[in-house]
């Protein structure tokens, strides 16, 4: 286990190196801060001041130097927009975007593995059809579409919940269900499909001949086993969610969290928080990876050290 | 052989031999006929060609300029709907533009982003994967390794970082996405490699020394296909919603470019008074992607004896269980 | 011979399945009747897509849509196991009275769970014991059918078990409750020869201590002299002929038999050269209107065109041939002898 620790935060590393690789090419190489973080009319001599102060003017190699040693002393520089040092600003909005996903993700699998376990009790029944093809539109709908659609239907049109922000528990219904939806989608689907799998497995048949009812059968011994690529999914959806994707679901509710906040940085041109957020969330990626390869060996006793 | 076909024609019946004329001579008759038994699918695939036509065609079929502006007719209800204003079918937006002429123009943005990431990551991750399977050793490590490193990247943040510092165009988000969407490529053609390498043809043709090139050519590229059609059609539902969000972030597509996505956006601050100007554009992605979706599923399930075969038992299954029913 | 005659304790009759496939209805058992008497040893032998495994699936109530039992009857101690009520005995008999052993122990059983979780599990359902009453029971039976240090192993998961140890384990859980009817599908194919051996004999001794009844499923010919009282034989979905092992071997009826038994290796018996029945079985989708063996058959005729009815052999067997007993594989073997010199 230690040396699969280990290996695994070896590969985390090479991630975070290529991060910071492709953000130091990006910013430094391929843009020129100075050119978006000052306004169109700013004098050259205010160009060159900008330049100086945050060692723009160096050579590429001494940058490079200097941007690395930052990063491991987590001194992402300060966030012109907020006036503050851009980790602070990231550190309080991270608890905001940790609950979406939590309760997103929590609503995607309370729902979806239930459903998806259900319909493949009668593949092609009426009961799965209704479930593939809610899956179906579940992948297909983009997800700022869907959160502005509830909030003209249930914010506006209803009245029942507020139509954005944050604080109470109203304000989390529509953008965790507006986050849920594709990964309930997408949960359902292989749910179904593993369960209609696992359900054609040999040691069900065996299982039945011993006369287990269906019920044990379908969740002591299929479900089990079809959970395993489930988690795996679930694992993925949470990877996925703090990759940024809570940035569209953030925006459209104007929640305060890290997607939104990335989207103000955007329009403040303020490249040095945003560029504290992908890093944060580069090493979120790293740990939460470490976290579920470690979980999956405790659940299935297959996986060997590899 | 000559024994073969000649008994072959023996046995044959006429209307079996004109049968399989028209076959060969049509692929698409009988791709459509096989088509036709899923209707979902063939559904999807009809609006697909619709979609297709309606981008290639938009200028002609379009009823009006899709940029023209109109103070007078702002936020116009579908014709359908009491205030409208003959002329514009599907109602006006927010500056009294078209909509449907909107939508008409908006799909040639999702088509050409879509198909242009769609080949440029194919190609370029097509051509990794090919390298790291056939090479092995070095290369291989080298480039899944980079594969690795990248798949683990905050995918979307990174791509609005980029489009930060790059500067938002309709040539950015290709780049961006290309950049970001290679990798799911290369891992599925080096493991199908992997495996195909190790098969008796394989192996027979580098024993008799034929040239690498040859050998992923002739017998390697054939095995790809199908498996590599499916990926890339269910990654441009992936690209298409791609580039609606960018685009209603305002990090896509810029005006006077049309895109659905920023068509929603644009119908955002006004969603109070009017539901049409959001509803009718992301109702076209949503359909799209559905419609691709669909079209994946039945050609995955054609392509697939095994897959066939297991439909067709659930499906007889359900019947029968149903008539008990009744 | 018979004396008072006692009620079978399986008896299948006139058992016609179909699947409903893509290429179209398939009759995986086209009237199959066979009787198992308590105690005895059936063995059910035939080559692959003959239908024995299907009739053990049907015994055991396990054909799952789109298959579906069409006619013919299945009966418990002369009670119906089809009917409504017949269904709900038949649920409570299955694990418990009847019982099976698969054909492959590789994927038999649950990889997430342990061998004690499936022992405990079947001995609580149906023996109704406590969770310590049932691990206790289980470490015996794991001791029963020889595997050692049965403690230690209830905690490990099945793979990591060898294929023969994960056979004994199925027979262990299969003769958990004590069951009357043993049905074991091929248990020995997927195993090493050695190890099958080790298998058969564990079976047959079971049958001498428990005093069960076995239906023993095989396409090897070989493992059935040893350990079974009486032999059917299975072709295209149907038993061409059955009677006790010891008549059936001496003076195999029908063609086929004849034909099996000539292209089985022996050791006892030299003399005659291996028999090998050129081309292949029927399809089940479209079989024959007459006997099915009718085109691999040497000493086939015209009436073979119409089916032949089941009729009693003077050895109290029974077969389904217009010519029994005719030595059908005689010229053969001799003028493949002739070509071999």
């Amino acid at each position: 286990m230690g040396t699969f620790i280990l290996r695994r935060s070896l590969q985390g590393f090479l991630v975070v190196l290529g991060v910071t690789i492709v953000v130091f090419v990006a910013t430094r190489m391929i843009g020129d801060p100075a050119q978006v973080m000052l306004p169109l009319s700013a004098t050259d001599a205010q160009r060159a001041a900008f330049e100086q102060q945050f060692g723009l003017d160096r050579p590429l190699d001494a940058q490079f130097i200097s941007f690395v040693g930052d990063l491991m002393r987590f001194d992402f520089g300060e966030s012109l927009w907020q006036r503050r040092a851009a980790l602070e600003v990231v550190l309080e909005k991270l608890p905001k975007t940790l609950e979406l996903i939590g309760v997103g993700l929590l609503l995607a699998t309370v729902v979806g593995i239930p459903l998806g376990a259900l319909a493949a009790v009668r593949p092609d029944g009426l009961f799965d059809r209704v479930v593939v093809g809610l899956s179906l539109t579940g992948l297909s709908v983009p997800q700022f579409w869907l959160g502005l659609l509830l909030i003209m239907v249930f914010a506006v049109g209803l009245g029942w919940v507020p139509t954005f922000g944050s604080g109470s528990l109203a304000h989390m219904i529509l953008p965790a269900i507006t986050l849920a939806v594709p990964s309930m989608a997408r949960i359902m689907m292989l749910v179904r499909s593993s369960v209609i799998n696992e359900l054609n497995q040999q040691y069900v048949r065996t299982a039945k001949a011993r006369g287990m009812p269906f019920g044990r059968v379908l969740f002591q011994h299929a479900m089990r086993n079809a959970l395993v690529p489930v988690l795996t999914l679930v694992g993925w959806e949470v990877i996925s969610a703090w990759a940024g994707y809570t940035v569209v679901v953030e925006t459209v509710f104007a929640w305060p969290g890290l997607g939104f906040t990335a989207m103000k940085a955007i329009n403040h041109s303020d490249l040095f928080l945003l560029q504290a957020i992908v890093f944060v969330v580069a090493v979120g990626i790293v740990l939460v990876n470490i976290g579920l390869d470690v979980l999956f060996k405790l659940i299935d006793p297959r996986i060997k050290e590899a | 052989m000559t024994i073969t076909s000649s008994s072959m024609s023996d046995r044959s019946t006429t209307p079996s031999m004109i049968q399989g004329a028209l076959m060969s001579v049509a692929p698409l008759g009988r791709f459509l006929k096989e088509l036709w038994r899923d209707k979902a699918g063939f559904t999807g695939f009809a609006f697909l060609v619709l979609l297709v036509l309606a981008a290639l065609f938009a200028p002609l079929l379009a009823p009006h300029d899709p940029a023209a502006q109109s103070v007078l007719a702002r936020l116009k209800p579908p014709i359908w709907m009491e205030g409208s204003v003959s002329g514009h079918l599907l109602g006006t937006d927010m500056l009294g533009r078209d909509i449907l002429s909107r939508l008409l123009f908006g799909a040639r943005s999702s088509l050409l982003v879509s198909v242009s990431v769609v080949a440029l990551a194919g190609s370029f991750g097509v051509m990794a994967g090919l390298l790291a399977g056939y090479k092995g050793g070095l290369t291989d490590a080298l480039i899944m390794r980079v594969v690795d490193v990248q798949v683990a990247f905050p995918g979307l943040l990174l791509t609005l970082l980029l489009v930060a510092v790059i500067g938002p165009s309709t040539a950015t988000i290709i780049i961006v996405l290309t950049f970001s969407n290679w990798m799911i490529y290369t891992r599925v053609v080096r493991g199908i490699v992997m495996s195909l390498r190790q098969t008796p043809f394989v192996e027979a043709a580098e024993v008799v020394g034929c040239k690498s090139a040859r050998i992923i050519l002739k017998h390697i590229l054939p095995n790809l296909i199908s498996p590599l059609l499916t990926l890339a059609i269910l990654e441009f539902t992936n690209i298409i919603l791609a580039e609606a969000a960018l685009s209603f972030l305002g990090l896509g597509v810029q005006p006077p470019a049309t895109s659905w996505g920023l068509d929603v956006a644009g119908g955002k601050n006004y969603m109070m008074i009017a539901w049409w100007p959001i509803t009718f554009p992301g109702l076209c992605i949503a359909m799209t992607v559905l419609s691709i979706n669909l079209f994946a599923n039945w050609l995955r399930v054609t392509t697939e004896p095994a897959e066939r075969e297991k439909r067709y038992a659930r499906g007889r299954a359900a019947k029968m269980r149903r008539a008990k029913k009744t | 011979m018979a004396y008072a005659q006692p009620t079978p304790i399986l008896e299948v009759r006139d058992l016609h399945v179909e699947f409903d496939t893509m290429s179209g209805l398939v009759q995986g058992l086209r009237g199959v009747s066979f009787s198992v008497m308590p105690g005895e040893t059936l063995a059910l032998v035939g080559e692959s897509g003959s239908g024995k495994s299907v009739t053990a699936q049907a015994v055991m109530g396990l054909i799952g849509l789109p298959g579906s039992i069409v006619s013919g009857d299945i009966l418990w101690k002369g009670q119906s196991l089809l009917t409504p009520e017949g269904q709900k005995k038949a649920a409570s008999l299955r694990g418990k009275s009847l019982s099976m052993v698969f054909q492959d122990p590789m994927t038999s059983l649950n990889p997430l769970m342990t061998i004690g979780a499936h022992l405990v599990e079947v001995l609580r359902r149906h023996m109704k014991l406590s969770k310590p009453q049932a691990f206790a029971r289980g470490v015996e039976l794991l001791e029963a059918v020889g595997i050692t240090e049965p403690r230690r192993r209830m905690a490990q998961y099945p793979h990591e078990f060898s294929g023969g140890m994960r056979q004994r384990v199925m027979i262990a859980l299969a003769i958990a409750c004590e069951p009357e009817l043993l049905i074991a599908d091929e248990p020995t194919t997927a195993l090493d020869v050695t190890i099958q051996a080790q298998v058969l004999d564990l079976l047959a001794d079971l049958q001498k201590s428990m005093g069960l009844s076995i239906v023993l499923i095989t396409h090897d010919l070989g493992i059935v002299a040893g350990l079974c009282e009486r032999v059917a034989v299975m072709y295209a979905g149907s038993i061409v002929e059955a009677g006790s092992a010891a008549t059936v071997f001496e003076q195999a009826e029908h063609p086929y038999t004849q034909g099996l038994i000539r292209s089985t290796p022996r050791l006892d018996d030299r003399r005659d050269r291996l028999v090998s029945i050129e081309g292949a079985p029927p399809s089940l989708l479209h079989p024959p209107k007459g006997c099915a063996f009718q085109s691999r058959c040497p000493v086939a005729s015209r009436q073979c065109d119409t089916k032949p009815a089941r009729q009693e052999t003077p050895a109290g067997g029974s077969v389904s041939c217009w010519t029994p007993s005719l030595p059908a594989w005689a010229d053969v073997a001799k003028t493949t002898e002739v070509h071999a010199r």
